[in-house]
């Protein structure tokens, strides 16, 4: 029972990981990625590995494939027009070279490897592993690793929050707004019932800034300081752009 | 099963994903490519876990998951950012660090 599993999980595996790197359109590769994690997940099963099954369910084909769908959707469309265009001739003679190398390449690759695991002569990897006895608390349940994960590797645990603190730091910082090229400039042509309200002279960025004599100097200038009233457009994005690039 | 048969797999599973990285020109897909190879080593460090049953293995195949999650946390912000700029999704075009 346990090998008939085993061989329809590792089927779906590999057919998962063939799919991902054959595929053409990118939401057909995540979505045979997402079949090749499940799949996965039933190998850990097997392996006597529960908590890390749920969580790469989870975390993986739950959490980080929504952001790789909603990442595609976003940008994916890009790819056929890009291979469309007047360099299709040389970059598709390129792309031949590039497919045979690397399939050259990932070839020796696999056989090295196959040979370092399977060659090595260890009687352990012929064994199916070391004794198992069912239990609340027995090896790869939650209350397992939860003990390991806040004794003995504790520093790592830190370390690994720490590094996810780091990481959406940076993913809000890398993929924020930007006026780089002009296209938020209808943003501040928006008036809102505060800036009728508001006497002036008070309350905008540009003023706390630089002063309200730099903001007169600069000429007509802001559509939220004179109320709205003269609706020039800001020319260049010479304040507030942030660090663009 | 034996534990031959997982690495097995698991190496097959790194193939893949290696010859995805270097073929594809997508940095999405790319990216789909990097996490293959991450979960071919996932696998075989349970096995290894499972081999000696000691669980070290599965606490270091959970480290690299969230390791993983930073890295494409980061690459689809860098993606994200290049297709505002309207720079082309394109590996081979992307060539402003290379000097």
């Amino acid at each position: 029972m346990s090998s008939l599993l085993f061989f329809i999980a590792a089927i779906g595996v590999i057919a998962g990981a063939i799919g991902v790197v054959t595929l053409s359109n990118p939401f057909y590769s995540v979505l045979a990625l997402v079949a090749h994690l499940l799949s996965l997940a039933v190998l850990f099963l097997l392996l006597r590995a529960e908590f890390v099954a749920a969580a790469q369910v989870v975390v993986y084909a739950g959490a980080v494939m929504v952001l790789y769908v909603f990442v595609v959707a976003y940008v994916g469309d890009e790819e056929q027009s890009l291979n469309g265009g007047l360099t299709r001739r040389p970059r598709a003679r390129s792309a031949d070279g590039r497919k045979l190398s690397g399939a050259v390449f990932a070839g020796a690759l696999l056989v090295e490897l196959l040979i370092a695991l399977l060659g090595s002569g260890l009687k352990a990897v012929e064994g199916n592993g070391a004794p198992y006895a069912p239990g609340p608390r027995a090896f790869g349940t939650p209350a397992y690793i939860g003990n390991l994960l806040l004794t003995r590797f504790l520093l790592v645990f830190e370390a690994a929050s720490l590094l996810l603190l780091i990481a959406a730091v940076g993913g809000v910082v890398l993929a924020r707004r930007r006026d780089g090229l002009n296209e938020e400039e209808h943003d501040r042509d928006r008036l809102t019932p505060l800036d009728i309200l508001r006497p002036h002279g008070t309350g905008t960025m540009v003023e706390g800034v630089e002063g309200l004599a730099l903001a007169h100097a600069r000429g007509t200038a802001d559509p939220e300081e004179d109320g709205g009233a003269s609706r020039a457009p800001v020319v260049g994005g010479t304040q507030a752009s942030g660090g663009g690039w | 099963m034996s534990i031959a048969w997982y690495l097995a797999v698991s190496a097959i599973v790194f193939c893949t994903g290696a010859f995805g990285v270097m073929v594809r020109r997508n940095p999405l897909v790319v990216l789909l490519c990097l996490e293959l190879m991450l979960n071919g080593a996932n696998l075989s460090l349970i096995a290894f876990s499972r081999m000696w049953g000691n669980g070290d293995g599965q606490v270091l195949a959970i480290i690299v998951m969230t390791v993983a999650a930073c890295e494409v946390c980061i690459g689809l912000g860098m993606i994200v950012a290049i297709h505002r700029r309207r720079l082309p999704i394109d590996v081979d075009e992307l060539r402003e660090l290379q000097g």
